[in-house]
This record gives structure tokens, sequence and C-alpha cells, in this order.
């Protein structure tokens, strides 16, 4: 059996000390395999996103480890982890973070450029997420669905084994966040990417291979 | 700007992210330029005025054909000097080496306007024969004119200040009449007092000095000579005096007027003064428009881009801003150099002034931006969750 895309041992993180510590995470383990989607779900304040951080090596825990594709990303530089975000992982925002400043092709070709690919891949990725023809179209010029989808895109840039989403669907409304979440079940199922949602939608929940509650940081059986 | 044009220059996404953050606003794009505009016509006016300055200070010298000067001993400029022994002329011409000597007399005198009214000018007294000193940039008359007794050359930017309407003219200095028989142009002296040229017989009339005595004793080598071991024979033979390679006493007096006296020094100040108020107005509007992309930068960061590409993207903000505010900067200055031909005081900017003003731009907008690079480098790429 291949290794899990990532995986989380007795992930404990705790903010400040003493009387003040708060436990955001209590011994939590986790695992995400490539062609699966799951669905990390539970209140605000349970410690879903502070889990997405860690796994998307943009958190350091208290305690525990964390690995992608088998590689252990404790004692890793700074410099090494962005490296490693940066061509195996692709991130999506809950308020898409695109550039205003770019179109949605330029938008996509700044990741292209990064992770070193070619920039004529960008109209294909946009062609992927049913945006071919807003190639030239500044955010400013798009839809809530449009923007999310051409951040999905920027994320598939390079082609990264690993998305982590993070509330993908909150700022949309229900016939966009339904096409968001299809694209995203089936970037998992039909390219094999291993795909993390933190949400609050129970569409998510129900294309999702699997279900992770979480609660005061704590995973609920 | 398209993205191809942004490619053909290199910028690659960097670049192309730079020019948009910044051209996004246009309004604090154009308060950019603005700043840097006016940061570079402020630096160029200073340091214009500091080459005009330093010309006006040496142009009589520059325009001499003389190799070297013999001045009275602790001289420290070409206008305010002591009187020289016309002994020391004779003994020039006896050392080896020394092709040509002659006398030069330069003296403040009281011109007396025909229509009343004094003004302090320097008058100039050099053999017309050799054609050694004397004006140059004749607009009006001929140096042939100044060989007729008690006449007179000025420039044309002083003839209103002297009273002067048309050659002809005939005025008082010390007491003695003398007619204007022709006009130079564009020759100015640091202290503002007009020039005022005549031949040796005539300027000697004219102040009164005493045969036997001049000011400088100026002079040609032989060819072939070695300049400095002819300089140092007449300075062991001339042992009253200072003996100067013409360079050399060029540089004297300009040290003399530009910093001995604190006005050239002045002008750098203001030099320096201008490029750091235009660091402070660069930086500002940098930091600003680092600050209001700051999540853009926290969505790279995030998404792993390397440290480099975000100093490049801020990099790129400050040479795109350098190049777009020395522009209409240096074009301002350029007018305005021209326009100041015309007038007492002269501003040069010379091309190699306008290309290090753009060296001096780019350092300074870079600099400005180190303060915007450490802002993005500070980011939590973590932020971009946290909204």
């Amino acid at each position: 059996m291949s290794e899990p895309a990532l995986e989380a041992r007795g992930l404990t993180l705790v903010y400040g000390s003493g009387e003040t510590a708060v436990r955001a995470l209590d011994g939590v383990d986790f695992q995400a395999n490539a062609g699966e989607i799951q669905a990390l779900m539970g209140p605000s304040g349970s410690g879903k996103t502070t889990l997405l951080m860690i796994l998307g090596c943009l958190l350091h825990p208290t305690v525990g480890e964390v690995r992608v594709e088998g590689r252990l990303v404790a004692g890793l530089s700074n410099p090494a982890l962005a490296r490693l975000r940066l061509q195996r992982m692709g991130f999506i925002f809950q308020s898409y973070n695109l550039f205003p400043a770019l179109t949605a092709e330029e938008n996509i070709q700044v990741a292209l450029e990064l992770k070193g690919h070619d920039l004529a891949e960008a109209p294909a990725l946009l062609e992927l997420v049913r945006l071919g023809g807003r190639l030239h179209n500044f955010p400013r010029q798009l839809s809530g669905g449009e923007k999310q989808r051409v951040a999905i895109a920027r994320a598939l840039a390079g082609d990264p084994p690993i998305l982590l989403a993070d509330e993908p669907t909150a700022a949309l409304d229900s016939i966009n966040g339904r096409a968001v979440v299809k694209l995203l079940a089936q970037l998992a199922h039909e390219q094999g990417r291993a795909v993390v949602v933190v949400t609050h939608d129970p569409r998510v929940g129900d294309l999702a291979d699997r279900i992770v509650h979480i609660e005061d940081g704590r995973i609920q059986c | 700007m398209k993205r191809g044009q942004a490619y053909r220059w290199g910028m690659g996404m960097a670049g192309l992210l730079a020019w948009r953050n910044l051209a996004h606003d246009r309004s604090r794009f154009v308060v950019t330029l603005v700043g840097i505009s006016f940061a570079v016509v402020l630096i160029a006016m200073q340091l214009g005025l500091f080459l005009g300055f330093s010309d006006s200070a040496t142009n009589v010298i520059r325009h001499t054909r003389a190799d070297f000067w013999v001045v009275p001993k602790g001289s420290r400029n070409f206008e305010i000097t002591m009187p020289l022994n016309e002994r020391e002329l004779y003994l020039a011409r006896s050392v080896p080496g020394v092709a040509h000597a002659e006398a030069l007399l330069v003296q403040f005198a009281i011109w007396k306007k025909p229509g009343g009214g004094d003004e302090s000018v320097l008058l100039v007294g050099s053999d017309l024969n050799t054609g050694l000193a004397g004006p140059w940039d004749i607009v009006a008359g001929h140096l042939e004119d100044l060989r007729r007794p008690d006449t007179v050359m000025i420039d044309r930017l002083f003839a209103e200040t002297l009273g002067v309407g048309a050659l002809g003219t005939t005025v008082e200095i010390r007491g003695q009449r003398a007619r204007v028989v022709g006009f130079t142009q564009g020759i100015r002296s640091f202290t503002t007092n007009p020039w005022v040229f005549a031949s040796y017989r005539t300027a000697q009339h004219l102040t009164q000095f005493a045969e036997s005595e001049t000011n400088y004793v100026i002079g040609t080598f032989e060819p072939g000579a070695d300049p400095l071991r002819v300089r140092d024979a007449l300075a062991r033979i001339l042992p009253r005096t200072d003996v100067n390679l013409s360079e050399q006493f060029a540089a004297r007096t300009r040290d003399y007027w530009m910093f001995a006296t604190g006005a050239g020094a002045s002008v750098l100040v203001s030099a320096v003064l201008g490029l750091l108020v235009g660091m402070v107005i660069v930086a500002q509007v940098l930091y600003a428009t680092t600050v209001d992309h700051l999540p853009e930068f926290g969505t790279l960061r995030a998404m792993g881009a390397p440290r480099a590409f975000i100093y490049k993207v801020i990099l790129s903000q400050a040479v795109i801003s350098a190049t777009l505010g020395h522009l209409p900067g240096i074009t301002v200055s350029l007018l305005l150099a021209k326009a100041s031909e015309s007038g007492a005081a002269l501003v040069l900017v010379p091309p190699s002034l306008a290309i290090g003003l753009f060296g001096v731009t780019l350092a300074m907008c870079v600099l400005a931006s180190v303060i915007s690079i450490r802002k993005a480098m500070d980011i939590d790429p973590a932020m971009v969750f946290q909204r």
C-alpha cells in the first residue's frame, strides 16, 4: 500500500502558557490519501483551520509529527517548508485571495512561474474549471463562484498531489457552492489528488469520502 | 503595459505584478511619480547650480590658452589678487622650456553707468596680439575693436545691469572714459560682478596700475617640454610667487569659491536634503503600496513563494517608480537649465549629470523600498487563513 499523502500523529498545539494557555489541538491523528476528499467539520473555534495550517506546513505543532508523502517535516527549514508547499500542495482560501491587479490567466501564471512550469498551461487550467472564456477578466469582473474557480485553477498549477481548502464555499451561493464542491470531489476522484476541505457546508460532507469532526481540538469518533 | 512587454523587458511575473500593483491605484501612482520627479528636480537644480557656479568660477582661466600661471604668493583665487612685479615676467621668459610669457591684469573697478549709479566690475586686460587670454563667444563687435584706446567689451547678460543699451555707449571706469565696442554671450562670474574685457594697455590705463606691476604672468611651454619640470624650474626662479599649471589654478580657484567660502557646500547640502526629501516621499509611497498589498504577499508566502520572488516584486516597484519618475523630473530640469542660460545664475545639467541622477534616483527608490521589504517579509503566511 502506498504512503498516505498527508499523515499526522498526536498533534497538539498550545497557545500561550500557564493559566492562560489554550489547547487548540489535543492529540489529533489524521490521514489523507490520494484519490480521496475529506471534510474537516466542526463548530467555529474547534481547531479545523489550525489543523489545516499544520497539515499545510504553515504552523508548527507543540507536540506531534506531520509527514507529507511519507517525509517527516519536523526539522525542515522555513525555505524547505516553502518549497514543499510550493511543489506538493495547492491552497484554496475562503476569500479567494486572488491578485486583484492581475487577470484570471495572470493569477494562474504567477503560480506556474513560481513552480517552474510553462505559463502557457494557464488557459488549459482555466478550461478545466470551465472558465476558458474568462482568461482576460480581472477578479473584480468575476462573480464569487468564478473567483473561487480561478483560485482552484491556481491551486492546480504545477499539478500538486495535495489540495488544502479552507471554507471554499462559505462566500458562495448554493448553486456556485455546489459547483465548487463537485469540482473538488472530481479533482480527488478523477485526478487522484488528496483533497482536504475545512467546511461547515453539508454539501461537502455529502460528497466527501470521509468526514472528520473536530470539537475542542479533538477528533470526535 | 501588456504582459508581453513585461516579458521582453525580462521582468517576469514578479515585474508584471509590481507594475500592476503600482498602476492599479492610478492616483497614488501619480503621487508617487510626482514625488520622485520633485526630488529629481530638486537634486538636479542644486547639483546643476553647483556645476554652474563651478563653471562660472573658472571660466576665464579655462578659456585662456596658457599652460602655466605665475600668481602672487598665497593667491587662492583668480578674482582677488595682489600685485606682481613685472620683473617676474622677464624672469619667467628666461626659464628653459618656456615658449612664451605675458602679463595679465585683473582688477575690481567701479563702473559708472551712463544713466547714473555705480557697479563693481572685474576688469581683465590681456595682450591682444597673442590671443592667449581675452574675451570669447563674441556676439557683437570684433576682438580687433579692442585695439583702439579705452575700449571695452562686456557680456550681454550684464548689459542692462551696466546701463549699456547698444554698442558705442560711453561709460566711466575709475573716473576714466571708456567705450563699449563689443558684447560676449554667457560669460558669468562666480562673484556676480560682470567681467569687462580690454587690451592690456587700456586696462592698465583705466585702473591706473603702475607700469612696473601686473597681477599674473601666464605663458606656454615649448613643444615637448615636461610641464612639471618647467613648472618647478619657474618656481625656483620665482620664489615670491606660486607657479601653477592651468588646471591647478582653475582647481584652486574653484575650491576657494565652492568650499572655502561655504557657497558650494551649502548648495551640496541642499542637494543632499533634496535626496533625503525624495527618499522620504518614495519610502512613504512604496511602504503604503506594500501595506495595501500585504494580503497578497501573505498569499504568496502561504503558496510557498521564495523570498527572492517577493524581493523582486518590491524592488521592481522601486525600479519602475524610479524610471518613470526620473523621466519627467529630468525633462523639467533640462528645461529649467535651458532657461537659466539667459539669467545671471547658470544651472548646468550635462548628460553625465542626467544619467548619474538616474542612478541616484534608482538607489533612492531601492533604499526606500527596504522598509517595505521588511514589512512584507514579516507577514505570517498563516494570516491568509485567519481573514
